[in-house]
């Protein structure tokens, strides 16, 4: 189909609906809200054939897909911020039962103080759970990359929740040309989902059972080694992709302008975008700046990162969340991805966009030169001068 | 060559209605363009900013506009509120949906004033639905959008009587401000 200049919360939705999901819930939160209002109109208007069911809270939404999916019917979710922190003791039972649930998370600060607008704190807070994540840099990517979840989760060899997450307002508020595929392209891509177990009164069986200490750890492991298998099944699916609908994907990450680069600017989400802009800019001016953009942060492709990044003099990773009491969860990751090689390259670690803060190209050139004079430790970036800031010093 | 554009509203005035049409106009004309919005206290009534980018290349950059290339002011009472002429890019125009004249405003800018309410008044029986005729005037006044594509959008975006009256708004103010000579002080 042709690009049109939609919303990406109605991309998301179209998206949505055309993987067929049988059963929706869902309860409202800014700024993920505009999505499942989408798809209940869809529903609404006859567009859809889905049971949408209505909720008191994100607990309850959770649980609705939990049991539906465990029926062997394909779901759908969507959640930000506390509301995706609320889905999250479901959400590590969904992990844990093995159960394919894909959800949208436009991602919000968290509580408190309240905020509405985007950083990347809640779905990173999921980040142990068993759920694969991934990032999308603009609404082309949130579409495409819902398409990828469902295919990699209902594979027989991870049956993991997926989360795709959408940079919240910055993303599903904004209008831009968007390639919402056909329907049977789709079809194509995504054939229907083929449990491996389901609930059904004839055939009695219990899904998240009570394992003793003799067998926790080996349902755990399995979990394990099933993010591990996930990386070979995003990359076959990235390629399957390509074929059907006939233009590429990143789908574990995207290598900027990398080649010959001797820094490396490292973030997940739309701030690439901006990043991209200013390593063009850059480069005009004679500097080897490069962008390597995280898409799968779950699993982790870590050695596909190491190779990416292993000969750059300085990397500066940016996160739109922090780990308190530790850092930037990605830096942490960044830096360990090369514990033990032998000329480890520098890498500096910025925190930025909290709650909103905006990330401009001048925010992204003064991190830059920054980091190539000295190594940045969880360094908060663009903080107000004019507030006093109690308790620290 | 990018061109950034600013709408200052209030929550419900429909700037982001303003954006989109603008947004979808220039796509119609084989541009890129992204449109979004910014919100203050997400409550009706306050202060919001709504952007939109246009270019001849796919646009990847999300921060706020800053420097606008145009500022559209969707309420004239936010004169009083907010800076609207901060960070100007230089030759920058911006457009108020107010009756007086640019030089009663004293905005250190170039400045063109429409009385988009009075037309959505007259035309569309509502005040505060001055986003089309604003987008008239501002049709006329750059020439980054033809008067065609906008109609085209808001064609797409209104159905019946307030598709006329809609289109009517957009036309009355395009040929009010493309008839004055300068248009602009």
């Amino acid at each position: 189909m042709a690009p049109r200049m939609i919303r990406g919360a109605q991309a998301v939705a179209e998206a949505a609906a055309l993987c067929r999901p049988q059963v929706i819930s869902a309860y409202p939160i800014t700024p993920q809200t505009v999505i499942v209002e989408e798809l209940a109109q869809m529903i609404a208007n006859g567009k859809l054939e889905a049971e949408f069911v209505n909720v008191e809270s994100e607990h309850s939404a959770a649980s609705v897909v939990l049991g539906a999916s465990a029926t062997g019917v394909r779901v759908y979710t969507a959640s930000s911020s506390q509301g995706l922190l609320l889905m999250s003791e479901v959400l590590y039972n969904i992990a844990g039962m093995r159960l394919p649930v894909v959800l949208t998370c436009a991602n919000r600060s968290v509580s408190a103080p309240l905020n509405i607008w985007n950083d990347q704190q809640d779905s990173i807070s999921l980040r142990d759970s068993g759920c694969l994540q991934f990032y999308a840099e603009n609404n082309q990517e949130a579409v495409d990359l819902l398409l990828l979840a469902y295919r990699v989760a209902e594979d027989h060899g991870v049956m993991l929740p997926a989360l795709v997450c959408v940079d919240g307002f910055l993303l599903p508020h904004a209008y831009e040309a968007v390639d919402v595929p056909e329907p049977k392209e789709v079809d194509a891509f995504l054939p229907p989902y083929q449990p491996l177990y389901r609930l059904d009164p004839d055939e009695p069986l219990t899904f998240g059972a009570y394992a003793e200490p003799d067998k926790y750890m080996e349902a755990r492991y399995m979990m394990q080694r099933a993010q591990e298998k996930a990386i070979s099944v995003i990359q076959e699916a990235g390629h399957s992709f390509e074929k059907v609908f006939g233009r590429p994907i990143s789908a574990l990450m995207e290598r900027y302008r990398m080649d010959d680069a001797s820094t490396a600017l490292v973030a997940m989400g739309s701030v690439i975008g901006t990043i991209k802009d200013v390593v063009d800019e850059l480069r005009s001016q004679g500097q080897r700046v490069g962008a390597l953009k995280i898409v799968t942060y779950r699993p982790f492709p870590k050695e596909l990162i190491y190779h990416a990044l292993k000969e750059m003099e300085n990397i500066i990773v940016l996160d739109k969340a922090v780990s308190l009491g530790s850092g930037g969860p990605l830096a942490t990751e960044i830096r360990a991805a090369f514990q033990g090689s032998p000329q480890p390259p520098r890498v500096s670690g910025v925190i930025a966009g909290l709650g909103g803060r905006d990330i401009t190209m001048d925010t992204i050139k003064r991190i830059i030169s920054q980091a190539q004079k000295e190594v940045l430790e969880a360094e908060f970036v663009d903080l107000r001068e004019d507030m006093e800031l109690e308790g620290v010093d | 060559m990018m061109r950034e554009i600013r709408i200052h509203a209030r929550a419900g005035q429909g700037a982001i209605t303003t954006a989109m049409l603008l947004a979808v106009a220039a796509f119609e004309e084989g541009k890129h363009a992204l449109a979004f919005p910014h919100f203050g206290a997400e409550r009706m009534g306050a202060p919001m900013n709504a952007f939109v980018r246009l270019s001849d290349v796919p646009i990847r950059l999300r921060s706020q506009i800053r420097h606008p290339d145009y500022v559209l002011v969707q309420d004239p009472t936010l004169l009083r509120v907010n800076d609207v002429t901060a960070g100007l890019k230089p030759g920058a125009i911006v457009i108020v949906n107010e009756e007086k004249s640019p030089e009663e405003l004293g905005l250190k800018a170039r400045v063109v004033t429409v009385p988009a309410s009075c037309i959505a008044r007259d035309v569309i029986g509502r005040a505060d639905r001055g986003n089309t005729a604003l987008l008239g005037a501002f049709a006329a006044a750059t020439g980054e959008i033809s008067l065609e594509a906008l109609k085209k959008a808001v064609s797409a975006r209104f159905q019946g009587e307030s598709r006329d009256r809609n289109l009517e708004a957009l036309e009355q103010a395009y040929d009010l401000i493309a008839s004055k000579p300068g248009g602009s002080s």
